[in-house]
């Protein structure tokens, strides 16, 4: 068997793998990739990119549509006609372009990167399947960045029309009906998108609300979106699985079962971290529920391997793994870096998108909350969307900002400077005192953060 | 309410401007009357000047080593309205001293009970002003137990290159957070974690540097240095002494002093040269270059190198030809202790004709001492060591002492140096030749 040997081996190449092993190969750490697909894991590959495009081409077709027979600002325009295959097309461009940037980042920062599927052998050796044969890799440090995939329903297997986001987002063509279980943000965000495709959409949640994680203050915007885009939600329902000959959606609601002819049926119920099925299960490491233990330097339980992204757990987003994935490598590099965020945001690319950061008003006693309505802001009216708000979560008495919340639309590019107000230990005066240019929406942050001084000027 | 100056108080003979080395408080402070307010120095000598009234600091005058007339407002007080009053009768000398007792009382019950009000008003203003948090506010509130400490990135960044633990830092900033000033202040502290590497702490490399400012002491010290070095050209005598008869004779005297002080070398040395120089008077002497004039002393004034806290201190020993040994050693003691507490009075530290420079167990073998200008010489003494010497048949232990003298060149002559120092030599070796009269 072929051998190689290096400082650092990461297994995966997903936002929190490559960025891991860029950041190595710039601070000279040996460090090899190894990643069984194309580099940029679920994010570029089957989520965060290709979802955005998806969702970027359905607002634009919607848009079109709105323009038939005319629109409140005196533009017409015949009825728009999409050619999904294009579409696809188009995405998949821009996939390959950010895949292809990020192979060529690893090579351009000396790190090396194997295609294959790695199997651990123990805490510093692995074996990789690759095209040209098995390759063992010694590694004085092992880092698992595996990802994880869409966790699918017993009874609602990945198959035929049962279909997960991977699949939701290459579709050859629209379904005429498509059936949505879970209402979670993924499935809000494709749901959306199709609905805007001209797609029938049904969104069936075993909850009581939509984005059940949220309050529902922050949800009640996008409720709103849901209804005008004339998607029909099922809440508190329980899907039961297909019916025989497979055309529609069994599902268990409170008014009674109820079946919904669906062409296809998205399964949007969460993500199962990748853990097993190639050897890490042998190594024992601790772990916290399904997800693997790490310290703040994502150090696992045995030395020498480490853990990053969503392997570890909640909140699943590129970001964090990105961010753990440099707290590895500076670490192995001998750089005093630990994991000390005070804040991770969170995006749901729904209409209106949605941005948290930090505390939710709820999430312990004594919290106040300001909140300044995006019908306030002149930027939004010019943009032809009023609906939203931003909301800041603050101590009373030193005005420490504990959480930020937004709801509206274009609201996810002002993410920036909410985390920033956390990690920089803000107080509403930082922000108040700011100047925030005008007309942006991001006016409404600064008019919050006023109005919880009790200072605000426009409302 | 009436705000009023502390003035720069007249600090000694002579005095005409100071330099401020210490600020004691900082605008917003609220003080009593005879606080100490700041401290300033002059030549050698540093001075705390308490305040005049009780209240707030408004305004301070400078920063630390800038130097100020006699006279200059040190800073502004907001005093209370009875203070202020009881300052106008204090200050006025006609005042039967009975009127003034009667109005003190009230005036300390003012000065005991209303300024702690105002720091708690002004600790609180968010209290009065709800809803409006204010940048700050909170800022002296501690944090909760468990509770993360608020920094910025950048701040944690550096806290952490440094091995400071975050947990452990006060913060100033609003809402408590910890800013790059608190962490300048735990980089500043000679203990912080990063100074001493214990015994489990990891080895990293000590990154940046610090920039201490060459204020008040350290400054009069540097100037007076490149001074005498940059001006007078030394010349540098080191020879060996054998003390041992010296050192029996103060084991002797140390064994039956009683009551008296203990006696050291230096009260030795002193009398060595007040025996000596009147056979020398060259060097002692001052020497004004500019005016082209040697001046010789007839009494010896011993000009003693001292280390103090904030620096080198020499106290002078006045008429060391006039005090007996235990009178010289009772001298020393209040001298050194005065110097080193910064109680010395301006002509306790003026006016020396020549100086002795001593480092005890250790003094080395030889040192280059730099001379105290005016002077001319000044004899620095080394280290007693026992060694083997030869007495011509055989080698006996001996308690042998180096001295290193420096003279300056310019008015000194290599060939009285060497004299010199070989009278001192003798002296130290016969210690019955300082005390005889021949």
């Amino acid at each position: 068997m072929r051998q190689d040997s290096c400082k650092l081996l990461i297994l995966g190449a997903g936002p929190g793998g490559y960025v891991c092993g860029i950041r190595a190969g710039q601070l000279g750490v040996d460090t090899i990739v190894v990643e069984a697909d194309k580099p940029g894991g679920t994010c570029l590959n089957v989520g965060c990119i290709p979802s955005k495009a998806l969702i970027h081409a359905a607002d634009e077709f919607h848009a079109a549509r709105s323009l038939v027979g005319g629109n409140a600002l005196g533009i017409s325009a015949g009825a728009p006609s999409i050619d999904l295959a294009r579409t696809m097309a188009w995405k998949d461009g821009i996939v390959s372009r950010l895949t292809g940037g990020v192979a060529s980042l690893l090579k351009k920062a000396g790190t090396r990167h194997v295609q294959g599927y790695a199997r651990v052998l123990d805490g510093k050796s692995v074996e990789v399947t690759t095209p040209e044969g098995p390759l063992r890799i010694d590694a004085e440090n092992i880092v698992i960045a595996t990802g994880a995939r869409p966790f699918e329903l017993p009874f609602l297997p990945f198959g035929g029309p049962v279909i997960s986001s991977t699949e939701a987002l290459a579709l050859p063509e629209l379904p005429k009906r498509l059936s949505v279980v879970g209402a979670g943000y993924i499935g809000l965000e494709i749901g959306m998108a199709m609905a805007k495709l001209g797609v029938r959409v049904t969104l069936v949640e075993a909850a009581k609300s939509i984005l059940p994680q949220y309050d529902a203050e922050l949800s009640k915007p996008v409720l709103a979106r849901l209804q005008a885009l004339d998607v029909a939600l099922h809440l508190d329902a329980k899907a039961q699985g297909l019916t025989e000959d497979g055309t529609a959606l069994r599902v268990e609601t409170l008014g009674g079962p109820q079946e919904i002819p669906s062409d296809k049926i998205l399964v949007t119920v969460g993500r199962a971290p990748v853990t097993t099925g190639f050897g890490l299960e042998d190594l024992g490491l601790s772990m916290t529920g399904p997800f693997i233990a790490v310290d703040r330097f994502c150090a696992t339980s045995m030395r020498g391997v480490f853990a990053i992204g969503d392997v570890t757990g909640e909140p699943m987003l590129a970001h964090r793994a990105m961010a753990q994935g440099v707290v590895v490598a500076e670490h192995l590099a001998g750089l005093p870096t630990i994991w000390d965020k005070r804040a991770i945001p969170a995006v749901c690319f729904t209409d209106p998108e949605i941005v948290t950061v930090g505390a939710l008003p709820d999430a312990q006693e004594g919290l106040a909350v300001t909140k300044f309505p995006l019908a306030g802001n002149g930027r939004s009216m010019t943009l032809g969307r009023s609906d939203g708000f931003v909301r800041i979560v603050h101590d009373p008495d030193s005005g420490l900002i504990a959480g930020i919340q937004a709801v509206g639309a274009g609201i996810a590019e002002m993410a920036g400077e909410f985390s920033l107000a956390i990690e920089m230990g803000a107080t509403l005066t930082d922000i108040a005192a700011t100047i925030h240019a005008h007309p942006t929406l991001g006016e409404t942050t600064q008019e919050a953060a006023l109005k919880g001084l009790g200072q605000a000027l426009h409302i | 309410m009436k705000v009023l100056p502390v003035k720069l108080p007249d600090v000694g003979e002579g005095v005409t401007e100071a330099e401020l080395v210490e600020w004691h408080v900082k605008v917003g402070d609220i003080v009593r009357e005879d606080d100490v307010i700041a401290a300033v120095m002059t030549d050698k000598a540093t001075v705390e000047i308490p305040s005049l009234y009780s209240g707030k600091i408004t305004e301070l005058a400078g920063e630390i080593g800038q130097v100020l007339p006699i006279g200059t407002d040190l800073v502004m007080i907001e005093t209370e309205a009875d203070a202020v009053e009881d300052q106008t009768l204090a200050a006025d000398p006609g005042e039967p001293a009975a009127d003034k007792g009667a109005v003190n009382p009230e005036t300390t019950k003012s000065a005991e009970s209303k300024p702690p009000a105002q720091t708690e008003k002004a600790a609180k203003p968010v209290q009065q002003t709800r809803p409006r948090p204010v940048a700050g506010t909170s800022a002296s509130a501690p944090r909760t137990e468990g509770a993360l400490p608020l920094a910025a990135p950048s701040v944690r960044a550096r806290a952490r290159d440094g091995g400071i633990d975050l947990r452990q830092v006060p913060g100033t900033g609003p809402a408590g957070r910890i800013t790059h000033q608190d962490l300048d202040a735990v980089f500043s502290r000679a203990d912080h974690p990063a100074a001493s590497s214990g015994p489990g702490l990891p080895r990293s490399p000590r990154i940046g540097s610090e920039d201490i400012p060459v204020v008040g002491m350290r400054r009069k010290i540097a100037e007076r240095m490149a001074l005498a070095n940059a001006r007078i050209p030394h010349i540098t005598v080191v020879e060996e002494v054998d003390v041992t008869a010296l050192e029996d004779l103060r084991a002797k005297l140390n064994d039956s002093r009683g009551e008296r002080p203990k006696l050291t070398l230096l009260p030795f040395l002193a009398a060595v040269l007040a025996r000596a120089l009147p056979d020398h008077p060259e060097m002692n002497a001052h020497y004004d270059d500019e005016a082209g004039v040697i001046t010789r002393h007839a009494g010896v004034n011993l000009g003693m190198a001292t280390m103090t806290d904030a620096g080198l201190v020499v106290p002078v020993l006045r008429h060391v030809e006039a005090l007996g040994l235990y009178d010289i050693a009772t001298e020393i003691a209040r001298l050194s202790e005065a110097a080193r507490t910064s109680k010395a009075r301006r002509e306790e530290l003026t006016g020396s004709t020549i100086t002795v420079t001593s480092l005890g167990p250790l003094g080395a073998l030889a040192t280059t001492p730099i001379i105290n200008p005016p002077e001319v010489a000044i004899l620095g003494v080394n280290k007693i060591a026992t060694r083997p010497m030869w007495d011509g048949t055989q080698f006996v232990p001996r308690k042998m002492m180096n001295i290193s003298a420096s003279f300056d060149h310019r008015v000194i002559d290599g060939w009285n140096a060497a004299v010199f120092v070989q009278k001192i030599k003798s002296l130290l070796e016969t210690p019955a030749l300082i005390f005889v009269e021949v």
